[in-house]
């Protein structure tokens, strides 16, 4: 087991450096500059332009750029932002648990519904609740999700007005943060009706952001149980005489859950990339919506060290799966 | 049990629905600022806090141009325009915050304070905000020295004469800090609260900033202008800018009154906004420019008759109905409306496609020719739609037997591209910084060609010398001649084709009482109230 362990870290570490060298490398191919886009179309004379430059460290060569770079990572400093000077993993600490909050919150959604919707249309296969699932699944799956998210606004918030627009708070609390989560601060900050405002303004956005997820559960959920169904030991447990419910939810499901997880483990990663949209229109404040506008105005810090950070947070989930499937299953361990 | 749940759940969401104040004003703004001191910044969202906070040594009157006084009262300006003297206000307070409470009122260390910490590299200000380009970029170059006479009264000393630094005076960036401020913040080690929990001499006070979510505000019951009736005055107790990229979503939150003023709607929604009840819009000028520029130190555009039948040729009161969409009205001045110094006379030539080719024939293009023609890749208020322009352009070259290929770029590319004189025919614009017709005129001048801003690469001596001549003078209505002779120069040679005159717009809550958009830098939220 531990030369399994160490294994593994070596192979964080190597992959977190290549991730080092490729953010760098992808954003310095970017055209344009940080300087140029800051002053658009007024335009800087060359000799400013060379100024603020200089300021910034971009005059260096990229390669001195860059282990300078690689240096201070190495130290624990991430660098500071072009556009607001404040350290990137101070922001990236602030937006973070938006982004954590809303990703639950949608992966809760889309496992709550999903797999009961899958399981139904599992057991009525072929009716016209079946299809009428599968049919809403595969709508769901194929909506935009920057017009799903206008729809449910336009519907719950406009229409209806049962739903906040947009952002996570009404206005009207004035709440200093403490973790970041706004279902925990609201809560701790003991101010009637905080709470009930923090969630009411959750359900919109996790619902537009697990609308895809759910879609894939459900389908999922239905072939695997499918699937289990129609093996031996579910006819045995029938022939029994054991109840419908009991023959489902015990026998079947548990079977086949186990390829509905690792479609739920993949579905993390496809969250944060749905997750980028969702935040640029429900005015949520997390990391998608500050990389993306990085991206924008070149500002170098923000994007390495970003990419950085989600890189390391994508690898650590994998590291610690690969280790529990290690722990768990025997032949995973040997072959490494 | 699951019933019991969704129950509760529904019943909270209906609960939170939300509560709406008169003493709370919410304004969905589109984006977060980059600083919250717009000294270190050359964004409008900065601009807009900094407004709220701050107040300049010069002023500008809400929705105009006009200069109005700021902290300094009244200024004197020398006969060689070399020293701007400004006799400061009395009994301005300064707000306070958790970190510092200010033992004394505004005076001429403030002022020296904030410019010294922008020109003086020994300043130990200097490094704590790094950089602070649009006083590098509209100041320093003329910058000599400031030096404080006595308590209230302050000098600027410049290198050369520099007519337009009143004007640029009034911008967001040249607020004045408080230095007394700045000396506790030093002592406590923490120099870098001056920029991030900014204190000013304005009408409401920064209470809170959480990035891409809020930027709250508290009226400040001191503000010096409550007892000078300066309309700036708060008239809420609370300010929020609630921070919405979408600007869909600006309107829903608009219609559900979780925001009474939604800033830059979608020209596609006015419609429907103007026809809501509950609804008003609201539009002024704005001082910008638009045009595509002809390389006229290049074949076939050095000729003057090829760059009238290229002008001639577009149907310009077509393009701006299709691109503008009500939004603009054709011009051929290079000042707008919303400046002074603007040229009502300059009317846009009349479109003559049939004069076109026969100013081309006479130029010896009988046949016509071909060229490029640089689109711009983002939308703007001064060019919502650059491709579809570029198209329109094209297909009416094509009747005079010009064929023009479109080229586009990312966005800094472009720019790049362009002032590397890559381009024969290019498509740009701009927006003024600050009320002096001179920022975007300069760019026309001979002095702009060899850094590329002056994309026709034109040098006229009649243009140039006009413009030289205005930064001489100091008084407006001198300067203002120049000007008009300037733009009559470029109207004669044609090394562009202006476009359109622009207005911009803003989404309110018909409760939303004394607004004034607002088009040069920040805009002002004093003197707004709600009525239930």
């Amino acid at each position: 087991m531990p030369t399994f362990v160490l294994s593994r870290l070596g192979m964080v570490a190597i992959t977190l450096f290549g991730v080092t060298i490729l953010a760098f490398a992808l954003i310095h191919a970017l055209p344009g500059d940080p300087v140029e886009l800051m002053f658009g179309e007024r335009g800087i004379d060359p000799e400013r332009h060379a100024q603020l430059m200089a300021q910034f460290g971009l005059d260096r060569p990229l390669l001195e750029q860059y282990f300078s770079y690689l240096a201070r990572v190495l130290h624990g400093d991430l660098g500071r932002s072009l556009v607001t000077h404040q350290s990137v993993l101070t922001e990236f600490l602030t937006l973070f648990p938006a982004t954590v909050e809303l990703a639950v919150s949608a992966m809760l959604v889309a496992v709550l519904v999903g797999l009961p919707a899958g399981i139904v249309a599992a057991i009525r296969r072929g009716t016209a609740t079946d299809y009428g699932l599968m049919g809403l699944a595969l709508t769901g799956y194929s909506m935009p999700v920057f017009w799903w998210a206008i729809l449910l606004i336009l519907l719950f918030s406009v229409t209806l007005g049962i739903t906040p627009v947009s952002s996570r708070l009404d206005v009207a609390y004035y709440i200093q943060p403490v973790t970041g989560f706004m279902l925990i601060d609201s809560w701790l900050s003991g101010e009637p009706g905080a709470f009930r405002s923090a969630l009411s303004h959750l359900v919109l956005p996790a619902l537009a952001l697990g609308t895809i997820p759910m879609a894939v559960i459900a389908r999922m959920t239905r072939s695997a149980m499918l699937e289990v169904l129609g093996e031996d030991y579910v006819r045995t447990a029938r022939a029994k005489g054991l109840s419908p419910a009991r023959v489902v939810g015990l026998h079947a499901l548990r079977n086949a859950l186990i390829p509905v997880i690792t479609i739920i483990g993949l579905q993390v990663g496809a969250l944060f990339g749905g997750a980028v949209l969702t935040e640029t229109i429900f005015a949520w404040p997390g990391v998608g919506k500050w990389l993306i506008e990085s991206v924008n105005r070149r500002d170098y810090p923000v994007l390495q060290g970003g990419m950085l950070l989600i890189a390391a947070i994508i690898i650590t989930v994998n590291l610690l799966v690969d280790l529990l499937s290690g722990l768990i299953n025997p032949r995973i361990r040997h072959a490494a | 049990m699951a019933k019991r749940i969704m129950a509760l759940v529904f019943a909270a969401v209906l609960a939170a629905a939300s509560g709406v104040r008169a003493d709370t004003l919410v304004v969905c703004t589109e984006g977060s600022p980059d600083f919250l001191n717009a000294a270190l910044s050359t964004a409008n969202t900065s601009f807009d806090v900094t407004e709220q906070t701050s107040d300049r040594l010069v002023g500008m009157e809400v929705g105009g141009s006009r200069l109005v006084p700021g902290l300094a009262e009244s200024w004197t300006v020398s006969d060689d325009g070399l020293t701007y003297t400004f006799k400061l206000r009395h009994g301005v307070k300064w707000q306070s915050n958790a970190l510092f409470k200010p033992s004394r009122d505004f005076n001429a260390d403030d002022v020296l304070f904030t410019f010294r910490r922008m020109s003086d590299k020994t300043s130990p200000y200097y490094a704590v905000g790094g950089a602070y380009p649009e006083f590098q970029v509209l100041i320093e170059p003329a910058f000599k020295a400031i030096r404080k006479l006595d308590d209230d009264t302050v000098a600027i000393e410049l290198k050369q004469p520099y007519a337009p630094l009143l004007n640029v005076l009034t911008v967001q960036p040249f607020s004045i800090s408080s230095a007394e401020y700045a000396d506790a913040m030093q002592k406590a080690g923490t120099p870098e609260q001056l920029d991030q929990n900014p204190i000013g001499t304005g009408p409401f006070q920064l209470v809170q900033y959480q990035k891409d979510s809020v930027v709250r505000f508290r009226a400040f019951a001191d503000f010096w202008g409550r007892a000078a009736g300066s309309p700036r005055t708060a008239k809420v107790d609370n300010l929020i800018f609630a921070i919405t990229p979408d600007a869909s979503v600006r309107y829903a939150k608009l219609r559900a009154n979780e925001c009474q003023i939604a800033r830059y709607p979608n020209p596609a929604d006015l419609e429907a906004m103007r026809a809501n009840p509950q609804l008003r819009v609201q539009d002024n000028a704005i001082a910008s420019i638009s045009y595509i520029s002809f390389r006229t130190d290049r074949k076939p555009m050095d000729d003057r008759r090829v760059r009238e039948a290229l002008s001639i040729a577009v149907d310009l009161d077509g393009l701006v109905r299709a691109v503008y969409q009500g939004s603009g009205t054709p011009t051929a001045s290079m000042v707008p409306q919303a400046l002074w110094g603007h040229d009502d006379s300059l009317k846009p030539r009349p479109h003559d496609p049939e004069r076109g080719k026969q100013l081309l024939a006479e130029a010896g293009y009988p046949q016509g020719f071909e060229t490029d023609l640089w689109a711009i890749p983002v939308a703007r208020a001064y060019m919502p739609n650059g491709r579809r322009a570029a198209e329109m352009i094209q297909a009416d070259w094509a009747a005079i037997g010009v064929k023009a290929h479109i080229v586009t770029y990312e966005w800094g590319e472009y720019l790049r591209r362009v002032r590397s004189g890559e381009a024969t025919v290019a498509m740009l614009g701009g927006t003024w910084d600050y009320p002096d017709p001179s920022q975007l005129m300069l760019v026309w001048g001979c002095d702009a060609v060899a850094s590329g801003r002056n994309t026709a690469f034109w040098c006229s001596k009649a243009y140039s010398d006009a413009l030289r001549q205005a930064n001489l003078v100091t008084d407006q209505a001198g300067r203002a001649k120049f000007f008009k002779q300037a733009q009559q120069a470029f109207y004669d040679e044609m090394p562009g084709l202006l476009f359109a005159d622009v207005r911009a717009y803003v989404a309110l809550r018909s409760t939303v009482q004394g607004f004034k958009l607002h088009f040069l830098g920040g805009q002002p939220f004093g003197g707004v109230s709600l009525t239930q």
